[in-house]
């Protein structure tokens, strides 16, 4: 199996606990391949923020191994990490938008962050704010932003510097079922036209049904269960399919 | 709905964020973070620091010169006292010691005081008494040698004269103010100290300072800081405000120092004293006081950059 099909991220027997608290997850083994769209489900407090965490870098597991895109994430010094979450796009529970900054300045900080041309930027925020509906409030600073505002400001955020990999906790949650929906179809199109491996955690059944092509990684009690397959290789046959081409 | 997402229907397939990915140089790190400050005094703390430094620099400096000064008039000075009561034996005694001196290898000046300038050099001290005569006065003889004067010098000017010249006593003049030396030396010891106990405090005034502007700033930096920021451009960001304030209070700092200096040296040029008159500064002296404010702001942001890392360094 070649590095590429070996996966974007492989979870080895990881486990994750805060400080001395039992283990709020426990023995995930698992790989998430590229170009694959998965959907991570259960109840409040199966672990799925916590998962999403050690995803997105702001945790290393308390054991097991994690690659990801080639690297291992154990024995990688912190001074490589910023170059690997350039390549990650994420969307927080709950939104955590930089509160001086505009909504303009808030999307255009991860092309900042990469040092992208001034030029570029512009270009792309602009037109980012205005697929999500925000043009009109480009200069408004989130404190006066509303809910799906400001999660539609996070999203823009999240998918502007096309990631390998989106992560997003919960990303419909406060806006309207048309938002929610035009959303999803951006999260689709990155996955479909760039191969951005996307990562959606959600409580929201009937969006599982939105992606038909989509896997389920289904948490409980820090525990992964699999009901769609996501966890076998291949996991679905389009995937893989579409992961080789 | 059918509009093509932004980024996805007009750049190659290939321009993805993996290409983006090169470390930025800090350039668009000033719209990161909104403008910090430290809180209310610290700007005026560095100030008075700043100004307390230079002043303990002056007066260490002007230590240091009146000390090389005085040393340098006096060390290759020697007094002969020659003591006798009776006034005639006394000139007499004190003309053979200056012929005996001048004779001598390595003696380049003699000089035998007159009476009447020992006198006068008395009489503040001794009253009418200096001039009626009942106090018996000694000669005195100013001998300067041609290199500072040795114990061996000493030793062998005393030996010359115990032989031609009864009651001959021979003094090094620098033995005369070496407890002066002593307390000039440990009054600079004390200015080093307190230079060095106020750089603490400089620093320790700006950790605080960094550490509290990173703490209110901590949810903001997390959410860069997962977004992909290096800790070279976070840190830049603190610098930066480090830098502005730091060099505000050096200005300050040195303004006042150096009016302070200013004052003290008139003061003490006032005095017309001969003690003092050798504690002037040079250029070099100048230089030293100017590199304090800019020696201030290095500590400053050196310090400034070692607790953002500790704190970066708790982040993932």
């Amino acid at each position: 199996m070649n590095d590429r099909h070996a996966g974007h991220v492989k979870f080895d027997n990881v486990g994750l606990r805060y400080g001395t608290d039992p283990e709020v997850l426990s023995n995930l083994s698992f790989t998430l391949y590229p170009g694959s769209f998965y959907f991570l489900t259960g109840a409040s407090g199966a672990g799925k923020t916590s998962l999403l965490k050690l995803l997105y870098l702001a945790q290393r597991p308390s054991r097991g191994a994690i690659r990801m895109f080639g690297q291992d994430l154990i024995t990688m010094p912190r001074e490589r990490l910023p170059d690997l979450r350039r390549q990650l796009g994420v969307v927080f529970q709950n939104f955590r938008l930089v509160p001086h900054l505009t909504a303009f300045d808030n999307v255009a900080l991860p092309l900042r962050l990469a040092g992208a041309d001034e030029n570029r930027v512009m270009k792309a925020v602009a037109e980012m704010l205005d697929w999500v509906g925000l043009t009109h409030r480009a200069h408004a600073i989130p404190a006066t932003l509303s809910g799906g505002e400001q999660q539609r400001v996070a999203i823009a955020r999240a998918v502007i510097a096309r990631p390998r990999m989106l992560i997003a906790d919960e990303p419909t949650g406060n806006v309207d079922p048309e938002m929610a929906l035009k959303l999803l179809r951006l999260f689709e199109a990155l996955n479909n036209r760039v191969g951005t491996t996307v990562v959606v955690a959600t409580h929201d059944v009937h969006l599982l049904k939105k992606v038909p092509d989509s896997l389920i990684m289904r948490l409980n009690k820090g525990q992964l269960s699999d009901p769609t397959g996501a966890l076998r290789y291949p996991p679905r046959p389009a995937a893989a399919g579409e992961a080789g081409a | 709905m059918n509009t093509p997402p932004p980024l996805l229907s007009d750049a190659p397939e290939t321009d993805s964020a993996a290409d983006l990915a090169t470390p930025a140089r800090n350039r668009a790190a000033a719209r990161l973070l909104p403008a910090t400050r430290f809180a209310g005094p610290i700007p005026w703390v560095i100030a008075i620091l700043i100004a307390l430094v230079m002043i303990a620099a002056a007066g260490g400096l002007a230590l240091k010169n009146l000390a090389t000064s005085a040393s340098a008039d006096l060390s290759a000075a020697v007094t002969v006292q020659v003591i006798e009561p009776n006034p005639e034996l006394r000139a007499a005694r004190g003309a053979q010691a200056v012929r005996v001196l001048t004779a001598m290898d390595g003696v380049r000046a003699v000089r035998l005081v007159p009476e009447a300038e020992l006198v006068a050099l008395l009489e503040p001290w001794l009253g009418e008494g200096a001039t009626s005569g009942d106090v018996p006065i000694p000669a005195l003889i100013d001998v300067e040698l041609s290199r500072s004067a040795a114990p061996d010098d000493v030793a062998r000017i005393t030996a010359a004269l115990e032989e031609t010249v009864p009651g001959a006593r021979v003094d090094a003049q620098s033995d005369w103010l070496q407890p002066v030396y002593r307390a000039l030396s440990a009054l600079q010891w004390l200015a080093v100290g307190l230079i060095a106990l106020v750089a603490l405090a400089t620093a320790a005034a700006v950790w605080l300072a960094a550490r509290n502007a990173f703490a209110g700033a901590r949810d903001t930096v997390e959410i860069i800081h997962l977004l992909g920021a290096t800790d070279r451009q976070i840190s830049a960001v603190f610098l930066r405000t480090v830098l502005r304030e730091s060099a505000f209070g050096a200005v300050v700092g040195a303004g006042l120092g150096v009016a302070a200096v200013l004052l003290l040296g008139q003061q003490f040029a006032a005095l017309d004293s001969g003690l003092t008159s050798g504690g002037g500064f040079g250029l070099a002296d100048w230089l030293v006081i100017a590199a304090v404010p800019l020696t201030g702001v290095l500590i400053a942001l050196l310090t400034a950059r070692i607790t953002i890392a500790f704190a970066l360094r708790d982040m993932l």
